[in-house]
């Protein structure tokens, strides 16, 4: 599903087209351009004016002194500074939080792997039953955000939940765990709760691959006398590469950049605030809008440094193979 | 036992292990949910470590109490839910017309700038929600949008432009362009063409995508809260209980009915449409 892949048939078009057109084909093809300018646009227009329009913006604001209570004064036009970049890369809370983000992003993307492939490898083979577990195997994904964090919540509150209840009485804990109020407790709860509510969609890409692999190769491997995990590793794994490395970017950057899971759960509290709430604490807690903003802009800049770091390792790989 | 055969009986017996593992973690929580929204929530300080209430319990007060409106002492879902579904089906229409359009263009028809505009649509999903977050709340504010029911639909709207036209184009591509072609030598103008022969074939592509931009629409979190966390009348449903979840006057047991109340409908129509859902979300990855 990389880009370039998408594109390629673009390419096989352009340099199929020859570089000279009789009158009436050029005509056409005329029409053809402006037809397709005119289906794209509302899509372009939408986009510029609520994505790339308030990208920019936010940008601009990071420069300017704004509390969130003149927010109807505000212009691009304000004068610049350098102060809320000052303020925020001064500031340790805010190293402190990116240093959470990004062990929160890399655990949650490889748990949610790891755990997705080892449901895709259980649910390979067809049984009597696969459709209905496939099914229910997707219903964190798909469930609202907010109903599944509050279950979590009462699932694993000190007082009345009912985990800290069965550890108690079956597990013989002496007192309640605070799972979400306290340090570390609280990364490693969110961070499970990542796990569980995104390994369906690693399990979803995952086994729609392994359906794909053709089943006289791994006949073949049994024939010849391979064990499962001989299968597994070096027929099985080699053929989940690509897809493994897509989910890794795809998982990392969405992770990265979350918000609800977070705020909704810990609110930012014992240990958990990511960069995306801490922008929005910064926001709605202090009306510092101009901060915030600066926090937002050093949060896409230090993805977009990843992603580089990817996509000149993906170069690299595929220069390799071929 | 050789260790060839020991593996295969580890592996075996895991297999099964593991799937129902996997069920009870995924499941549970929502059997939970159902199960602590029927019950008052006495029954559930009492013993926290209950897994079942004897059946004299068992009550629909919580959730005739979250479904009545706030001034019959209820919790006012009721409301709740007519916003949520006015925001996410004017959402999914729109969205629809607007990326069946775009993902038509990007799919058949060469013109100036295609392969740039795949790029612009990818980098929705580069930028972190709450970078827009900030000055879209200020440019709404400035036009009178900030607040309103129409202004969420549109963030909405853009939010899944993207995905929406990325699995529309695949599935227009696996339709052969000789059947578009046909009819457009019988005299069919490139809009009839669309809406006769392109979109019926087009179909189960289109309602997945459809269920799947609701689905965002409906869960939507933190726009919601931005915009209309001041307004009671105007809370969404994820909003709604979110906002009653912070506080303790509600009991938990009334919001557990609350959050079957938001859930329901996505699972209803999930499983109405499981197929066409992963298979127009990973249409592609197959190919490695």
């Amino acid at each position: 599903m990389s880009s370039r892949a998408l594109d390629a048939p673009d390419r096989q078009d352009d340099t199929a087209s020859p570089p000279v057109r009789p009158p009436r084909r050029n005509r056409l093809r005329r029409k053809e351009n402006r037809d397709g300018l005119l289906m794209v646009g509302p899509t372009v227009v939408i986009v510029v004016a609520v994505v790339v329009i308030p990208v920019l913006w936010n940008i601009v604001l990071a420069f300017q002194h704004l509390s969130f209570l003149e927010i109807r004064d505000a212009s691009p036009f304000r004068p610049f500074t350098l102060d809320n970049f000052r303020e925020v890369l001064g500031a340790r809370g805010f190293w402190a939080s990116l240093r959470t983000t990004v062990v929160y992003s890399i655990g949650a993307t490889l748990g949610s792997i790891a755990l997705g492939l080892v449901a895709a490898l259980a649910l390979r083979d067809s049984f009597r039953g696969r459709g209905l577990v496939r099914a229910a195997m997707l219903l964190p994904y798909v469930a609202p955000v907010v109903a599944v964090t509050f279950v979590w919540q009462v699932l694993l509150n000190p007082q009345f939940g009912i985990v800290n209840a069965w550890g108690q009485r079956y597990l013989g804990w002496d007192h309640p765990q605070d799972f979400l109020g306290t340090e570390p407790n609280a990364l490693l709860t969110v961070i499970a709760f990542e796990i569980w509510r995104y390994f369906p969609f690693a399990f979803m890409f995952l086994i729609a691959r392994l359906q794909a692999v053709p089943g006289d190769v791994i006949e073949a491997a049994v024939v010849d006398g391979a064990t499962p995990w001989q299968r597994f590793r070096y027929i099985i794994l080699p053929e989940l590469a690509s897809v493994i490395a897509l989910l890794t970017v795809l998982r990392l950057i969405m992770t990265f950049n979350k918000f609800d899971d977070v705020y909704l759960l810990t609110g930012g509290t014992a240990g958990t605030e990511v960069v995306a709430v801490r922008v929005f604490n910064y926001l709605t807690g202090r009306f510092d809008a101009g901060s915030a903003a600066a926090q937002a802009v050093v949060l896409s800049l230090v993805m977009a440094v990843f992603l580089l770091i990817y996509l000149k390792w993906l170069a690299r790989t595929e220069s390799e193979e071929s | 036992m050789s260790r060839h055969a020991l593996q295969e009986r580890v592996f075996g017996i895991g297999r099964w292990v593991v799937i129902a593992l996997l069920l009870v973690v995924t499941l549970f929580p929502f059997l939970y949910m159902v199960l602590l929204s029927f019950v008052p929530i006495e029954r559930l300080l009492e013993d926290p470590a209950r897994l079942w209430y004897p059946l004299k319990d068992f009550t629909t007060d919580t959730y005739r109490t979250v479904l009545k409106p706030e001034d019959e002492g209820g919790q006012g879902f009721t409301a709740f839910i007519r916003n949520s579904l006015i925001v996410a089906g004017l959402a999914t229409i729109i969205t629809l017309v607007v990326s069946i359009l775009g993902a038509y263009a990007v799919a058949r028809l060469s013109f100036f700038g295609r392969r740039t505009i795949s790029a612009l649509f990818l980098s929705v999903y580069l930028f972190p929600v709450i970078v827009l977050a900030i000055p879209l709340v200020i440019l709404f504010s400035k036009v009178g949008l900030a607040g309103s029911l129409v202004g969420l639909m549109l963030v909405y709207v853009v939010q899944t432009i993207p995905i929406s036209i990325h699995m529309l184009r695949n599935y227009f591509r696996t339709i052969p362009q000789s059947v578009e072609e046909s009819a457009a030598i019988d005299g069919a103008g490139r809009f009839q063409v669309l809406t006769r022969i392109t979109l019926p074939l087009a179909m189960p592509s289109i309602m997945s995508t459809a269920l799947f931009v609701f689905m965002i629409a409906w869960n939507e979190f933190l726009f919601a809260l931005l915009f209309l966390a001041a307004k009671r009348e105007d809370w969404t449903v994820s909003l709604g209980l979110s906002q009653l979840a912070n506080g303790v006057e509600v009991p938990k047991t009334v919001l557990m009915a609350g959050s079957v109340v938001l859930t329901l409908p996505i699972i209803v129509l999930y499983l109405a449409a499981e197929r066409w859902l992963t298979e127009g979300l990973t249409s592609g990855a197959d190919k490695g």
